[in-house]
């Protein structure tokens, strides 16, 4: 392997943003604001991120409807929401300081639906027990990423770098100084040398077949922090949003929003049944994310399911006028893609990939992750969430903990001084192995493999076998055909050179996708229990020893590595915040530090 | 009783029939995409695409690349239509290729082309970059300092911007627009997209910036002639000429001909407003 690399441009900074979603470009904002030059790397065009896809809102306890909500029950209803192995503190911080950034947002410009009074408009959401996601319409992920954009477009010191890929982290010693990819449109290498670098590049559901994510989630951000020894934290955890598209075959997935049961629509079986009245009588159809997904999962596998396989999202009793006001873009969007009016017809619906509670392990006060130098914010990092994620946590999350990880990199980046050495043995490694599927026809010993059909035998393995329900059995069989895919993966080749050339950009998308599937699949086997959205059919009960503990993945020498990490039990001042929810029922407490401590919780945490 | 207490309807159940759910209509789509690199020969290539009920022309589009040329480029994202990055244009209209439905199409070949206003990167790829400066240009929402907190907006004022607020960014306004398109005047006009961005800022009861003599003179406003091009290809039915344009045209129009307004800028300066 040669020691000398191919020539590549530099491009130094303070701080360097991995992504250009909420997340990122709250990161910056800050990291700019806090005196430092900022480069924003992103892989798509600028605002084009997956916070578009958030539609329903930002949740925030601001009471302008609801005068008994507060930060407090907004705490209350997440940690339980994540069934209590959320990082009680980021969740504090978060419900704290949204409230503020919901308000700072208003005041860039970003427009919300507003009250009879004038006040900022709040919709209820699953789980929240008081009316709470500030909104426009429904679409309210553009309106954030289109209002950050335009700040920092105009925030002094911040330079953007649109449509390039980043492969891995350079580090210096221990520390993290940069980062390299390269130009997705020339292919050019280019070295970002930085004093720390913040993670905010998303969301891994690709490696699912049905998901409403984009090309872009394919875990490239985690995967980067991993291969620099960073921990990853409760990867098992991947949401299925209840309502995706699953009509016709080329929109299933596609995301429909919990708006449309939030403002009043209904779920039906196809015997017309309102089937989540058995499930949660009390939540409802506003039930949490993992709850109403299961419900939709057997109704169909009970043999009444749609005739497409899922249930019935019916909003016809709302009025055309109003699903037109308060839903547009769904009015549209079956409209134009599925030929439904959904003010006349009811829609069609199934669960979905869509977001991913792991991520990088990192400090609630400051995102900064176990290496030195490095920092993650939003869904790319973990622990505010839990086992399940409420809606409208995570436009929140991204302001919230963006902010916090541009400060404290900011900081990092003036305290670390000028030392950015880039080590080019590490470049020229990387280099070589970019480019080994475009090196011609294979090395003659294996037929050469179409990165694409990789992909699409990975999300088969993923969805079946590591999807909504989950066992021992098929969580290994799925362990089996990653890691021969993995094999396999060495003999990708494409045509093609590399100016933009989207099968060779899917090569490194595929080794990372692979990376993290491994992870979830191994996460998802030493958690024995069935916790918010991991369901172990072998496994049904909640077990109080997995109340008490997070998994940890982090690289070791001989291979992916899961460990279990003791959890900070809720503090005493904390405690009593949790009987604010209006879901708090203490003889239906998620097991673990408070059931073990309950007189009438039985010995073996498997009773009811 | 909890959703965890009843027991799995069955251990494992396989996905559904993967040939049911395929959607497969046994018939044939011709792809003819335009190939090239600037500089490089282009060239449509013809591809044949098995048409899946209610496949959208991305569809088509990522089955040649999964299938028959890995490195046949296009951008898109979200292919919900949320995100605005797969404008191309199809049989020669400026399109999202995630919202164009094949069905909806004549029968026949399917042409697709890069967007005609902006220099080509490769295949259906533009270098849509100029719009991102514009952006730059134009002065960003300015709240006066001492405006307090919580503001108070009426409904009605949302309900206004919310329109403008709509846009995703597809940029097929900017690609049909005729001064862009045949008269290449971006370096004095900023276009459709960027007149409703104004707009949205200009009717924003908080904003305190007048925007008026910018967009008339840097933005180029008059070379307009509302010929209703952008409206036409929003797919976001905003009423770019009628709600953005055509109001903004009249307030500039109120600050610029007016006759006392012009004595008094002559005698003051910027004043009389």
């Amino acid at each position: 392997m040669a020691v000398t690399p191919e020539p590549y441009d530099t491009i130094e900074c303070d701080v360097l943003v991995v992504g250009a979603g909420g997340a990122g470009m709250r990161a910056a904002i800050a990291a700019a604001e806090g005196g430092c030059s900022v480069t924003v790397v992103t892989k798509s065009l600028l605002g084009k991120a997956h916070t578009v896809m958030a539609e329903g809102g930002i949740a925030a306890g601001m009471g302008n409807l609801d005068p008994e909500d507060s930060w407090e029950v907004h705490f209350a209803d997440t940690m339980l929401g994540g069934q209590l192995i959320n990082n009680w503190r980021m969740v504090e911080l978060y419900a704290h300081e949204v409230i503020d950034r919901v308000l700072e947002l208003e005041r860039w410009g970003g427009i919300f639906d507003r009250t009879d009074d004038g006040l900022i408009m709040q919709r209820a959401f699953g789980a929240h027990s008081w009316r709470r996601l500030a909104h426009v319409g429904d679409r309210t992920g553009l309106e954030l990423i289109r209002t950050c954009q335009d700040k920092m477009v105009h925030t002094e010191g911040v330079d953007v770098c649109m449509e390039y890929t980043l492969t891995t982290l350079l580090k210096s010693g221990d520390r993290v100084c940069g980062a390299f990819g390269y130009n997705r449109n020339t292919g050019r290498f280019v070295a970002f040398k930085a004093g720390a670098v913040v993670l905010a590049s998303g969301g891994w559901g690709r490696m699912f077949r049905y998901t409403s994510n984009s090309w872009e989630c394919a875990g490239d951000g985690a995967t980067m922090a991993y291969q620099a020894g960073a921990d990853l934290l409760d990867m098992e955890f991947m949401q299925f949003h209840p309502t995706g598209m699953i009509w016709p075959p080329g929109a299933r997935g596609i995301l429909v929003t919990e708006a449309v049961r939030g403002e009043g629509g209904l779920l039906f079986n196809a015997e017309g049944t309102r089937f989540m009245l058995d499930y949660d009588p009390v939540k409802k159809e506003l039930s949490s994310r993992d709850v109403v997904a299961r419900s939709i999962y057997k109704e169909v596998q009970a043999g009444r399911g749609t005739p497409h396989g899922g249930a019935y999202l019916d909003v016809r009793h709302l009025g055309a006028d109003y699903v037109k006001r308060k839903l547009p873009s769904m009015y549209e969007q079956f409209h134009a893609l599925a030929s439904v009016d959904i003010t006349s017809q009811p829609m069609e619906v199934g669960p979905t990939i869509h977001y991913t509670m792991g991520g990088i392990r990192v400090e609630p006060e400051t995102a900064a992750t176990t290496v030195p130098g490095l920092y993650a914010a939003g869904e790319a990092a973990g622990g505010l969430h839990g086992a399940n994620r409420l809606g409208g946590n995570s436009l929140g999350d991204i302001l919230v903990f963006g902010r916090r990880a541009g400060v404290a990199a900011a900081e990092f980046a003036k305290a670390a001084g000028a030392s950015r050495a880039i080590d080019d043995a590490q470049i020229a490694a990387e280099q070589a192995d970019l480019l080994r599927p475009l090196g011609g026809e294979g090395n003659g010993a294996a037929p050469s493999e179409n990165p694409y059909k990789l992909h699409e035998d990975l999300q088969l393995a993923m969805q079946d076998d590591a999807g909504i329900g989950r066992s021992e059995e098929s969580l290994k069989r799925a362990l089996v055909t990653v890691l021969t895919l993995r094999e396999r993966s060495a003999h990708i080749r494409v045509s093609g050179g590399r100016a933009l050339n989207p099968g060779w950009h899917t090569c490194r998308e595929i080794t990372n996708m692979l990376v993290i599937s491994e992870a979830i699949i191994r996460g998802a086997i030493e958690r024995r229990e069935s916790r918010g959205s991991q369901w172990r059919f072998d496994h049904l009960d909640q077990e109080v020893e997995f109340g008490k503990i997070n998994f940890v993945t982090r690289r070791g020498d001989d291979g992916m590595r899961v460990e279990s990490v003791p959890l900070e039990p809720l503090p005493d001042r904390l405690r009593p915040l949790l009987e604010r929810s209006r879901f708090y029922d203490p003889a239906k407490l998620p097991k673990g530090y408070l059931t073990e401590s309950a007189p009438a919780a039985g010995t073996t945490g498997k009773t009811n | 009783m909890s959703v965890l207490d009843q027991p799995a309807a069955s251990v494992h159940a396989p996905a559904e029939d993967v040939l049911t759910a395929s959607g497969l209509t046994g018939e044939m789509l011709t792809l003819r995409v335009l190939k090239g690199v600037p500089g490089g020969e282009a060239a449509e290539v013809a591809y044949q695409v098995p048409v899946v009920t209610g496949m959208v022309v991305l569809d088509a589009v990522h089955y040649v690349q999964h299938n028959l040329d890995t490195d046949l480029a296009c951008r898109w994202n979200c292919k919900a239509a949320k995100c605005g990055s797969c404008s191309a244009e199809v049989n020669g209209h400026p399109v999202l290729l995630c919202k164009t439905r094949v069905d909806d199409l004549p029968a026949g070949p399917v042409t697709v082309r890069p967007l005609k206003s902006f220099p080509l990167i490769k295949d259906l790829v533009t270098d849509v970059s100029r719009n991102y400066e514009v952006n730059r240009e134009i002065p960003p929402f300015t709240a006066a300092p001492d405006d307090g907190t919580p503001w108070r907006i009426p409904q009605q004022d949302i309900d206004r911007l919310y329109e403008f607020r709509k846009c995703i960014e597809c940029f097929l306004c900017q690609d049909v627009c005729h001064i862009l398109r045949s008269h290449d005047y971006a370096d004095r006009f900023y276009g459709p997209r960027f007149f409703v961005r104004v707009a949205s800022l200009e009717m924003h009861p908080k904003d305190v910036l007048d925007r008026r003599e910018q967009t008339r003179e840097q933005g180029g406003l008059g070379y307009c002639n509302i010929t209703k091009c952008c409206t036409e290809v929003c797919p976001e039915h905003i009423h770019i000429t009628d709600n953005a344009i055509i109001p903004l045209k009249e307030r500039v129009a109120d600050v610029h001909w007016d006759p006392v307004r012009f004595v008094g800028r002559k005698l003051f300066g910027r004043s009389g407003d």
